[in-house]
């Protein structure tokens, strides 16, 4: 059964005041290096930009539950929040942006935005959409084997719930009962296809049921809910129950990439209309109210963002590009067989 | 040594490895209660138990990108494709996944894992059962592409693949499983991915082949020994990718003449690929033009053992007098 998952106290989830000032830290970082990396773009400096504007709320809400350094990430590429979550920096964010030499993804060699770390345990992904869900079924499957406790954190648009890969990764994991969380950002649009035209339910989360699953569906612009719904679905997992599937309501503010126009799918009003539901005014307001943060706060907050931000983008674009040369390497392992 | 069919060979070395190495799990369509549909994994449920024996539901893709996770995470999955010919809706976790996955890291995460698929015709095995795919696969790189042709190759080619820290597509022509016997080396006997394996010495031609071919082009070579006298040297590829053309070229400069013989239908096939490097680095070593012998360009193998027999033998005996045109022009 799928069931509406709403907004809990942060005592009674075990968070602490420290712990939502770092939440919120975290999503107002995914924010500003957006606003930035789209400046990059239009300076000629960086050919592709993939906007995370809207999503943080779902991201920091969810990623939150996983523990870095030792559960797994199975990101997509709109997954700025949940990457710094895992412990990527903005520097080695602006690495990829501007394909440098050290870009923990790839070295340049993908796109930005294709996430990708051993160090860090984020899986790497390509851009076909879903192909990554199978993949986080193996991980768990290989995890639970060997009796490790690690829980692998999966996510996706609801685009890529249309594609046979995420059936297949998806009714893998429950068969077996794996330690997964399949996480769905929802945010109504496969590029400029509406949801609509991708299927005939109203929640994503409904589908769990045609695999014997938990369905949760929750606010993305409710961060606690999100990481009220993701604890739930990680207890779950290292309890051996299996998986969950989380579906987040979230929107994107801004077009799909730096080349998209959203303008011709999507109506201004639209966007205007959810901007006032943006995960980071909210979160903001709860902190006010509890005392965590007030607006002087806030601003010496957003200031010190800013400058480590345009540092990092400073310390990337001097980074050497890669050695052309180097283009022939990593066909197969270095070392042989 | 001891004497084995080829399918034998394949079953007894994955046993042996699995009972070797609890990081190795095979997974695939009917591998498990039923033990394969060729019975490759007859009694490895009982004896390695569900944990590593996965029957899997019906669905490639989703098989193949499975393993790639866990292959990512420290297991080597051995992947079974039941028959070739249903690979394709894996075709994307294939290329774009596990073959890119090493170079779209620079080098950080890697995908040691195989996937054995049983392919090729003349088994009365029609559209879907009797596929040749090589070329698909050894068009891209970052894969390794298998194909044995004797038991002992397949077992030491199978070993060495497991260990291979890479994916490995290995391919197991089904005329051969049970046709094709020959002695295979007790132990674990390992045969590197890449060096082709001269199978009969000659002057008069070389004939490069592999898979169930490769054993047509023998018989053919012994019968025109035998009849005429014309010595046919045999030139088994074994591994499509990485493509061993140090042996190929050198067999070429000695008799000056060769011939290229494939299953798979003829344009676009592996033979291309080796022809055309021939006539690239030897062609000034070449007594005659390249000869290439693929399958007719018809979609699949038919069904009708009339049909079937064609693609198989187009016309008779056309092995045995393309190699004596050859050698005689």
């Amino acid at each position: 059964m799928s069931a509406q998952v709403t907004e809990a106290a942060p005592e009674a989830l075990g968070l602490t005041g420290d712990d939502l000032l770092a939440m919120y830290r975290a999503m107002l970082t995914a924010r500003l290096i957006d606003e930035a990396a789209l400046r990059q773009n239009r300076m000629g400096r960086a050919p592709f930009v993939v906007p995370v504007s809207g999503h943080e709320g779902c991201q920091i809400g969810t990623g939150w539950a996983l523990r870095p350094g030792t559960d797994v990430w199975v990101p997509y590429y709109r997954d700025l929040g949940i990457v710094l979550r895992a412990g990527l920096t903005p520097y080695e964010f602006f690495l990829g942006l501007f394909s440098k030499a050290d870009d923990p993804s790839s070295g340049g060699r993908q796109m930005p935005n294709h996430w990708g770390s051993r160090r860090l345990k984020i899986l790497s992904h390509s851009s076909p959409i879903a192909t990554q869900v199978p993949h986080a079924a193996g991980i768990a499957y290989a995890a639970r084997y060997r009796g490790d406790d690690v829980v692998v954190g999966c996510w996706f648009g609801e685009g890529a719930t249309s594609e046979g890969d995420w059936h297949e990764g998806v009714n893998f994991a429950a068969i077996h009962r794996l330690p997964v969380i399949f996480v769905c950002e929802n945010n109504e649009y496969a590029i400029s296809v509406h949801q609509t035209k991708q299927m005939a339910v109203r929640d994503v989360a409904t589908r769990a049921d045609g695999y014997g699953i938990p369905g949760r569906v929750v606010d993305g612009s409710d961060v606690l809910a999100c990481y009220a719904a993701m604890r739930e679905a990680h207890d779950r997992a290292r309890a051996g129950e299996g998986p969950t599937l989380v579906e987040c309501k979230t929107y994107r503010f801004l077009p799909h990439t730096s080349d998209d126009d959203d303008k011709t799918y999507r109506s201004r009003e639209e966007v205007e209309e959810h901007r006032h539901h943006d995960a980071l005014i909210r979160f903001g307001a709860l902190l006010r109210e509890r005392g965590i943060l007030d607006d002087a706060g806030a601003e010496e907050l957003r200031d010190q963002l800013k400058d480590e931000i345009d540092a990092a983008i400073q310390a990337a674009w001097d980074a050497p590009d890669p050695d052309p040369q180097t283009a022939l390497r990593h066909v197969f392992a270095e070392d042989g067989p | 040594m001891t004497e084995k069919n080829l399918v034998t060979a394949i079953r007894d070395t994955l046993h042996e490895e699995m009972a070797e190495d609890d990081r190795i799990v095979l997974l695939g369509e009917d591998v498990g209660a039923r033990g394969g549909v060729f019975k490759v994994s007859e009694g490895f449920l009982d004896e390695f138990g569900p944990g590593r024996v996965i029957d899997t539901p019906l669905a490639e893709s989703g098989i193949v990108g499975i393993a790639i996770g866990m292959a990512m995470d420290g297991l080597l999955p051995i992947a079974e494709i039941e028959f070739a010919d249903f690979i394709h809706p894996a075709f994307d976790q294939i290329v774009s996944e596990a073959a890119r996955m090493r170079y779209r890291t620079a080098g950080d995460w890697g995908v040691p894992m195989v996937i054995r698929a049983p392919c090729g015709g003349g088994i009365h095995g029609a559209l879907y059962h009797s596929q040749s795919i090589e070329a698909f696969y050894a068009h891209v790189p970052g894969l390794k592409v298998v194909m044995p042709s004797t038991p002992a190759d397949a077992a030491g080619l199978l070993r060495t693949a497991i260990r291979d820290p890479d994916p490995v597509l290995f391919l197991e022509h089904k005329k051969c499983y049970r046709l094709i016997t020959g002695d295979v080396p007790d132990g674990a006997d390992l045969i590197p991915l890449g060096p082709a394996d001269v199978k009969r010495g000659g002057d008069d031609l070389t004939v490069v082949s592999y898979g169930y071919e490769l054993h047509r082009c023998l018989d053919a070579a012994e019968r025109l020994a035998t009849e005429e006298g014309i010595e046919a040297e045999v030139v088994d590829v074994r591994t499509l990718a990485p493509l061993d053309t140090e042996t190929i070229l050198a067999s070429v400069r000695k008799t000056s003449k060769v011939v290229v013989v494939y299953e798979d239908n003829r344009t676009y096939g592996a033979g291309a690929e080796i022809a055309a490097t021939i006539a690239e680095e030897a062609l000034f070593d070449l007594d005659a033009p390249i000869v290439r012998i693929g399958g007719p360009d018809i979609p699949a193998m038919p069904y009708a053992a009339a049909l079937e027999h064609f693609y198989m033998e187009p016309e008779p005996d056309r092995l045995v007098r393309a190699m004596r045109d050859l050698a005689r022009s």
